[in-house]
């Protein structure tokens, strides 16, 4: 698809000159809080029916209360999820946000910028501009996503969508894969909400814009 | 009460095993309001009283409803589960229901019959060794159960889309309802019933089916989870109304196709 002929296509989607967010991507992304909240906490009670692994998830932050609640819950929200993801990625790829913003990404930058944040250098001056460790988490964090509705739709429909489920191997390795881009999804939560904790306009651009 | 629990003739309540408990919801509890944490947090998010159970419940069970109609849709009768050769069958393969192996209805064979009702032309009921001597059909599939597990195992009997052209059954007719020995039971669609791998089970890895597995009868479909594979079944109705099922009608989505 290209995105050079689009480049000054929408202007209702274009944010006005000082906005850092325009109000699409506030939208879609408290949409998506929302539906976050609701797919990993219905998810870890159905995890807890057949854990994968050696623990469960305590049900204080399960959702669903026992595993036919978590069901519905899980069910309802993924088209929560899915329409506001598609939205968002058709949003950032039509207005050109995704490649102005996220790209290009190169790894001598990674790593300087990483080295900056780590010592605590790292200039949080201009929010309309990604460091490029940032723009790695976020295309990171969208192709996540990605991967979370395609094992997740191999894992509800391993005969009708099979050529899916084989493309993560089976329907069992498909729940591993399911359950690996959660625990990417939370750990990158958490890092994501600690530095908006961290870098408190942040969360005001994300909330009023600027 | 939409909730509440019909009791299961001839199954002592108390006997119920781990392994159903795990899907077994405490009555003293609605199961929304147990993510309390979660709830909490998204109800100061939105600002609106989402915790309110009586509207949650409808609002989930409607959505419900909705992804019963989007599976239908999905569903594609020529569309076969894949099936797998003998030397990955899971052994044993797992005995799995809410009560415990020793609980398993234990039917005698000569006086079991597999009763036909409904919308049907012959009414006769089924005998076992009449059922055997029907042309046998063979499936190694994989098994997966609501709780996430699978295994994969080898079924044998008799195709059930040719014994409803057989008994004359009006194949128009929306449902198909499964009355199971110990009070389980389960509605599934017509296409459903019709796809070439649902199967009258008589047999498992080509030996009768063992009691754990549902002796004499169960209904196999690999396109659907297990617990719409109902076990020791003694009826079968072909019918336009939805008689719900065990499951089905304690929250569990209705269609449940793979």
């Amino acid at each position: 698809m290209s995105v050079e002929t689009t480049d000054h296509l929408p202007l209702a989607v274009e944010a006005p000159h000082g906005v850092i967010h325009p109000w699409w991507v506030r939208v879609t992304h408290w949409v998506n809080v929302l539906a976050m909240f609701m797919m990993i906490g219905s998810g870890w009670q159905i995890y807890d029916a057949s854990p994968l692994f050696g623990f469960v998830f305590p049900r204080e932050v399960a959702l669903g209360g026992w595993l036919a609640g978590a069901l519905l819950w899980h069910f309802a929200a993924m088209w929560l999820l899915v329409v506001n993801g598609a939205v968002y990625i058709t949003l950032g790829i039509l207005t050109g946000r995704f490649r102005r913003k996220l790209f290009p990404i190169h790894p001598g930058d990674v790593v300087r910028d990483l080295l900056a944040a780590l010592r605590g250098s790292l200039s949080h001056e201009d929010l309309s501009a990604y460091n490029a460790v940032q723009k790695l988490l976020y295309v990171g964090i969208i192709f996540t996503g990605i991967v979370i509705v395609a094992s997740g739709l191999s894992i509800w429909k391993p005969v009708q969508f099979q050529w899916l489920t084989s493309f993560f191997g089976d329907y069992n390795t498909a729940r591993y894969v399911h359950f690996a881009a959660m625990t990417a999804i939370v750990t990158f939560l958490v890092v994501h909400v600690t530095l908006a904790v961290l870098v408190p306009k942040s969360l005001r651009a994300m909330i009023i814009g600027r | 009460m939409p909730r509440q629990r019909k009791p299961i003739p001839g199954v002592d309540p108390k006997l119920l095993i781990k392994d159903a408990a795990k899907l077994l919801p405490e009555p003293s509890r609605r199961f929304f309001l147990r993510g309390a944490v979660s709830l909490g947090a998204l109800a100061a998010l939105s600002g609106c009283d989402i915790i309110d159970g009586d509207t949650s419940e409808s609002t989930l069970r409607a959505i419900s409803t909705f992804n019963d109609r989007v599976q239908a849709f999905l569903f594609n009768p020529n569309t076969l589960a894949p099936e797998y050769p003998e030397s990955m069958i899971t052994r044993p393969f797992p005995f799995n229901a809410y009560y415990s192996e020793d609980e398993a209805p234990d039917i005698d064979a000569d006086k079991w019959e597999l009763e036909i009702g409904g919308l049907v032309d012959n009414k006769k009921s089924w005998t076992l060794p009449e059922l055997n001597k029907l042309p046998e059909v063979s499936q190694i599939t994989r098994h997966v159960c609501v709780e996430g597990w699978s295994a994969i195992g080898s079924w044998q009997g008799v195709k059930l889309s040719d014994f409803l052209k057989m008994i004359g059954a009006d194949t128009r007719a929306k449902y198909v309802w499964f009355q199971c020995a110990e009070g389980y039971s389960n509605t599934i669609d017509m296409p459903t019933a019709l796809h070439p791998q649902t199967q009258l089970t008589l047999k498992f890895d080509h030996q009768t089916l063992p009691r754990a597995y549902g002796f004499p009868m169960k209904i196999r479909i690999p396109t659907k989870l297990g617990f719409k594979n109902p076990k020791y079944v003694t009826a079968m109705w072909v019918q336009n109304n939805d008689a719900g099922g065990y499951w089905e009608n304690q929250g569990y989505n209705w269609f449940s196709g793979l």
